[in-house]
C-alpha cells in the first residue's frame, strides 16, 4: 500500500514537471523568431530533425548530408544568434526551416524550451529526432536499411522512443593536429572510441539510465565520477503533444519514454550518437564556451576541457577501439538490435 | 493425366495499395485469378486508385468491401466471400492460395502450380491441436475455443481483459460445437478446391460460422479446424514463410534479407516492409531449371529469427548497457565469463601474482579493488576497455567495473582480494556461478605483524579486518551460493602450502598439470603464534586464524 502511495504520488510529481516545463517552453515560444517556415511542405510520415546551433557553419554541411541519407525529411533548425554565416548556408537548403532567436541558451534550459515549443508546435504525430550539429545517429542495421525503416519497425511494435548514448569520438594524436575542413567526415579524424568504461545507474523517479563513463570521464572527472557528463540519450520519439524533453535529450516525459532497457535480462534495441566534439574547432569553441557561461554546471565542463588543452590534450589510449560499423559496436555491447533481425 | 492446375488467390489488403497492386500483377502474371478484398475503412480514393491501376487485367475480382479488424470474426468472412468468388466464376481453379499485399512470392508462380501439381489431393494448411500447447505466441490456447470474445483486442484492450476475467471468474464455458477438434495455425493456408468448397458448403455452416464469430482469432482457426472435418490429406505447414516474435508480431523482411530469402528456396514471404525497393525489384526469381522442383527449407532464416528473438527474451550474460540493464537476480547470467578471487595469497606471498602468472592462462591482476588504487596487471593508468584506475571512480560504479572488464577481456580473469579491499560486490560474486573463489581466512595477520605500526593501531586494524572477514565467511557459508568456493584457514594452508596452490593452478587452468615446481617465497611466520597471543592478551581473540602454538619455546616469552 505505501508503494503504491508513493508511485502515485511520483506520478503526479511528474505530470506536474512535465506540465511545468511545457508550460516554459509555450511562455517563451516569442523567444524563437521564424526566419524561413516551410512545415506546410513536410508529408505526414516525413522524419522530423530538430537542432539548435551557433557558429556551426563548418560542420552544417556533412551533418545535413548525414541525416538525409539516413531518411530525414525536414530539419527544423534554431539558430542562437550565429554570426558565422551558418544561417545563410541553411537557408540555401530547400528542406530546413529556421528558426532564429537572440536570447540565452542558459536561461533556455541549453535551448530545451526552444527545442520543446518547435516539438510542440509541429512534432506531433511524427518521428522526431533531437541532435546537436556534433552528434550522428548509428543505429542496428543503419548500413542496409533506413531511418523509415527502423521508425516502421518501432511503429509496429508499439516502441514509442529510441535511445542512443553519446559515444565520444576523438582523434589519435593531440586534439587539433588535423584541421577540420568543411564537408568532410569528421569520423575520418575523430576515429576512436572507449569500448568498456562506462557506468550505469538507474534514476528511479524518472525512470532512465544514467550513464557516465568514456574519455571524458576517465580523462577529466577520474576522482569525481559523479559530475562527469551524462551520456545517456533519448533523441528518436514519436511526438505526441503532451511530451516534454526534460534535460537536454537524457530524459523526457512522460515516463515510459525512458523506459527503452529491459529489467527481465532482455535487450531492446539501442543505438549511439557518434560524438564528434574533439575536432580541431573544439580549441576555439571551448575557450569562447568558457568566457560565455553558457553551458551546463557554469560550464564546468569546458574549464576542465581548458585546463587540459594547456599540455595538449590527447585522449588515445593502448584500449582505445578504431570505429568500424554498428556490428562492431553491437559485438562490444554498446548497442543491441533487439529482436530486428 | 488430371487437369492442369489452376492457382486462384485470396488477396486481402488494407493499406500500402500500391505495393499491394504491383503484387496482384505478379499473382495473375503468374497464371492466378485473383479475388481481392480491401478493407472498408481504405478511403475510396484510394480503393479508385487500385481498381484504376489493375483495370487492364482479366481474372481479377474484387470482393464486397468489409470492415476487417485484427483477430476479429470480420477477416474470415471476408477470406469466405473472396474464396466463394472464385471458385463460382474460375471452374478451372485447382487450389486457392491466401495471400495478402505484404506476402511476396519469392519463386514464379508456375514453380508454386508445378508443386501443387506432384503432390495431387494434399492441402497445405498449418493446423496443430489446440489442446497441444506451444504454437500460439504469447496468446492464448484452447481458451480461445472455450469463452466468448465480442470485442476487439486492439481497439478495447481493458475490456477485453476484463471480459476474459469474469468470465474466468463465474466459470462461463462454451460448448464447441459436435464433431469439431479445435485446431489452430497459420491463416496463410493453401487449400484444394474440394475441400474449400466442402468447407464453405458444410450443411452445417450456419452453425460453426455463430460459433467462431465470437472465438478468439477465428481467422488462425476457423479453417484449419474445418479441414481436419473436409480434407483427405493435410499437411500440415504453411507455404508462406512468416515468423513471429515473442510478442506475436510477425518479422519484417527487409532488402538485405534477400540472399537468405533466396537460398530458402520458400514460395512466398511475409511481412516485407514496403520500402524494400530491392526485395521488390528481385522477386519473383527464377533460379533456372535445375532448381524448379526444389524443396522449400526455411531452416536457416528460422534460425537467424530464433536467435533474434532469444536476444530480446535472454539477452547476452554480463551485459550491462543503455538498452539492457537487469534488476538483481533476473540476469540471466551475471558476468560473461569466468574469473577467479584469491583472497590471503598475496598477504603470505610477496610476489605471488608474477608466480601465478607464469602459470595460468589467465590474466592476474593484483587488488583490483584496493582503497588507494585499482592493481590492473601490470599496474597500467588505463585498463583493458578503457577502465579508469582512480579507485574513486572504480567504485562510483563497481558492478559495471567488474562486468565490464570481464567482457571486454578474452581471456580470464584473476584477481587478488582482502577484507582490506571494497567490499561492495561480496554478494555479487558469491552468487555467481562463473566465480572460483579461493580464501585463506587469516592471512592478513601476516603483513600486520611485519609491519612498524604501533600495536594499539595494529590491533585496532586487526579487530576491523576480522570483523569484515567474518562477514565474508557468513556469505561464503550462506545457502545462496552459486560460485566454486574454497576456504582454508591460515594453519591449515600454510601447514601445506604447496599441494593447495598446485590444486589452484589446476582448477584455474583445467587440463593442465602442473610440475611441482618452485612454491613462491613465503613470508616469515615464525612468529605468528606469539604475535596472536598478544592479540589475545590485549584482549582481542583471533578467530581465523586456526591453531598456532602461543610459544614454542622459553625465548618466545621475550618477544
Amino acid at each position: 500500500m505505501a508503494i503504491r502511495i508513493g508511485s502515485t504520488l511520483n506520478a503526479l510529481r511528474l505530470r506536474a514537471t512535465r506540465q511545468w516545463y511545457l508550460g516554459r517552453a509555450l511562455r517563451r515560444r516569442k523567444q524563437v523568431q521564424p526566419v524561413r517556415v516551410l512545415m506546410k511542405t513536410v508529408p505526414r510520415d516525413a522524419i522530423l530533425c530538430f537542432v539548435t546551433q551557433r557558429n556551426e557553419a563548418v560542420r552544417l554541411p556533412f551533418f545535413l548530408d548525414y541525416y538525409r541519407n539516413l531518411g530525414v525529411g525536414h530539419f527544423l533548425f534554431v539558430d542562437n544568434n550565429s554570426d558565422d554565416g551558418s544561417a545563410d548556408f541553411l537557408l540555401k537548403q530547400k528542406d530546413v526551416s529556421l528558426w532564429r532567436t537572440t536570447t540565452s541558451y542558459k536561461a533556455a534550459r541549453f535551448g530545451m524550451d526552444w527545442i520543446n515549443w518547435l516539438l510542440f508546435r509541429y512534432g506531433t504525430g511524427h518521428w522526431c529526432l533531437t541532435v546537436d550539429p556534433d552528434e550522428f545517429l548509428v543505429f542496428p542495421h543503419c548500413d542496409t536499411r533506413s531511418l523509415q525503416a527502423l521508425t516502421h519497425w518501432m511503429s509496429t511494435s508499439a516502441i514509442k522512443s529510441f535511445p542512443a548514448m553519446l559515444l565520444d569520438m576523438y582523434p589519435d594524436g593531440r586534439i587539433g593536429d588535423q584541421p577540420y575542413r568543411a564537408g568532410q567526415n569528421p569520423m575520418e579524424i575523430a576515429r576512436y572510441f572507449d569500448p568498456a568504461n562506462y557506468m550505469v545507474h538507474k534514476n528511479g523517479r524518472y525512470g532512465n539510465l544514467w550513464i557516465q563513463g568514456g574519455p571524458r570521464a576517465r580523462s577529466f572527472f577520474g576522482r569525481t565520477p559523479e559530475r562527469a557528463p551524462a551520456l545517456n540519450k533519448i533523441p528518436l520519439i514519436r511526438w505526441k503533444r503532451n511530451y516534454a524533453y526534460i534535460s537536454s535529450t537524457h530524459m523526457a516525459l512522460p515516463r515510459a519514454l525512458n523506459i527503452v532497457y529491459d529489467e527481465d535480462g532482455g535487450e531492446r534495441i539501442s543505438g549511439v550518437l557518434l560524438h564528434a566534439k574533439f575536432l580541431s574547432s573544439f580549441i576555439e569553441k571551448s575557450s569562447e564556451e568558457m568566457e560565455r557561461g553558457e553551458h551546463y554546471a557554469d560550464s564546468q565542463e569546458y574549464q576542465a576541457y581548458s585546463a587540459a588543452l594547456q599540455d595538449d590534450m590527447t585522449l588515445l589510449t593502448g584500449e582505445s577501439r578504431e570505429f568500424e560499423d554498428w556490428r562492431q559496436l553491437e559485438h562490444l555491447g554498446l548497442i543491441s538490435s533487439g529482436n530486428w533481425a | 493425366m488430371t487437369a492442369p492446375t489452376r492457382l486462384g488467390v485470396v488477396f486481402l489488403c488494407h493499406d500500402e495499395l500500391a505495393v499491394a497492386s504491383s503484387m496482384v500483377r505478379i499473382w495473375h502474371d503468374g497464371g492466378a485469378a485473383v479475388a481481392i478484398h480491401v478493407d472498408r475503412r481504405t478511403r475510396g480514393k484510394r480503393y479508385n486508385a487500385m481498381c484504376q491501376s489493375l483495370a487492364d487485367l482479366d481474372n481479377v475480382e474484387w470482393a464486397d468491401r468489409r470492415e476487417c479488424d485484427w483477430g476479429m470474426f470480420s477477416m474470415v468472412e471476408a477470406t469466405q466471400s473472396a474464396a466463394a468468388i472464385l471458385l463460382e466464376n474460375y471452374p478451372d481453379v485447382t487450389h486457392v492460395i491466401v495471400a495478402s499485399g505484404s506476402c511476396l512470392p519469392l519463386r514464379p508462380v508456375r514453380e508454386l502450380c508445378d508443386y501443387l501439381a506432384r503432390h495431387p489431393g494434399v492441402d497445405f494448411i498449418e493446423s496443430v491441436t489446440a489442446m497441444d500447447v506451444g504454437w500460439t505466441v504469447g496468446g492464448l490456447n484452447i481458451e480461445r475455443f472455450e469463452r466468448y470474445y465480442p470485442v476487439s483486442w486492439r481497439k478495447r484492450r481493458m475490456l477485453f481483459d476484463w471480459l476474459v476475467q469474469a468470465q474466468r471468474r463465474i466459470g462461463l464455458r462454451r460448448r464447441i460445437p459436435r464433431g469439431l477438434v479445435p485446431h489452430l495455425g497459420s491463416q496463410w493456408w493453401c487449400l484444394t478446391r474440394e475441400t474449400l468448397s466442402a468447407i464453405l458448403t458444410d450443411p452445417r455452416r450456419g452453425e460453426f460460422d455463430r460459433y467462431f464469430r465470437w472465438s478468439w482469432i477465428p481467422d488462425e482457426s476457423y479453417f484449419q479446424t474445418l479441414a481436419r472435418r473436409h480434407s483427405t490429406r493435410i499437411e500440415s505447414r504453411s507455404l508462406t514463410l512468416a515468423n513471429f516474435d515473442d510478442q506475436g508480431k510477425p518479422y519484417i523482411l527487409y532488402g538485405d534479407h534477400a540472399e537468405m530469402l533466396a537460398l530458402s528456396r520458400c514460395f512466398v514471404a511475409r511481412k516485407f516492409w514496403p520500402g524494400a525497393t530491392e526485395l521488390l525489384a528481385r522477386f519473383p526469381e527464377d533460379a533456372g531449371p535445375a532448381h524448379a522442383q526444389d524443396e522449400p527449407d526455411p531452416a536457416h532464416i528460422e534460425r537467424i529469427i530464433g536467435a533474434a528473438v532469444m536476444r530480446r527474451r535472454l539477452g547476452r550474460p554480463g551485459l550491462y548497457m543503455q538498452s539492457r540493464f537487469p534488476k538483481k537476480d533476473r540476469e540471466n547470467g551475471k558476468t560473461a565469463g569466468s574469473y577467479a578471487v584469491l583472497q590471503g595469497f598475496t598477504d603470505l606471498f610477496p610476489d605471488f601474482e608474477h608466480w601465478l602468472q607464469a602459470r595460468v592462462d589467465a590474466d592476474v591482476h593484483g587488488h583490483l579493488f584496493a582503497p588507494d588504487a585499482v592493481e590492473f596487471a601490470g599496474r597500467p593508468e588505463i585498463g583493458p576497455g578503457g577502465l579508469s584506475s582512480h579507485p574513486e571512480t572504480r567504485d562510483y560504479d563497481p558492478f559495471g567495473f567488474l562486468t565490464s572488464l570481464i567482457r571486454i577481456t578474452d581471456r580470464s580473469q584473476v584477481f587478488q582480494y582482502a577484507p582490506r579491499d571494497a567490499q561492495d560486490l561480496s554478494w555479487f560474486m558469491v552468487t555467481d556461478p562463473n566465480a572460483t573463489i579461493r580464501v585463506v581466512t587469516g592471512a592478513w595477520i601476516v603483513p600486520l605483524m611485519h609491519s612498524d605500526m604501533p600495536f594499539d593501531d595494529v590491533r585496532r586494524i586487526a579487530a576491523k579486518l576480522q570483523r569484515i572477514e567474518l562477514g565474508q565467511l557468513d556469505i561464503l557459508r550462506s545457502v545462496w551460493v552459486k560460485a566454486d568456493v574454497e576456504v582454508w584457514e591460515l594453519a591449515d594452508f600454510v601447514s601445506r602450502p604447496a599441494a593447495i596452490l598446485q590444486r589452484i593452478v589446476r582448477d584455474l587452468t583445467p587440463g593442465s598439470w602442473p610440475l611441482y615446481d618452485q612454491p613462491p617465497v613465503l613470508r616469515d611466520l615464525d612468529q605468528v603464534g606469539r604475535f596472536l597471543q598478544r592479540l589475545r592478551n590485549a584482549g582481542l581473540q583471533p578467530r581465523l586464524m586456526g591453531d598456532f602454538p602461543a610459544t614454542r619455546s622459553e625465548q618466545d616469552w621475550h618477544v
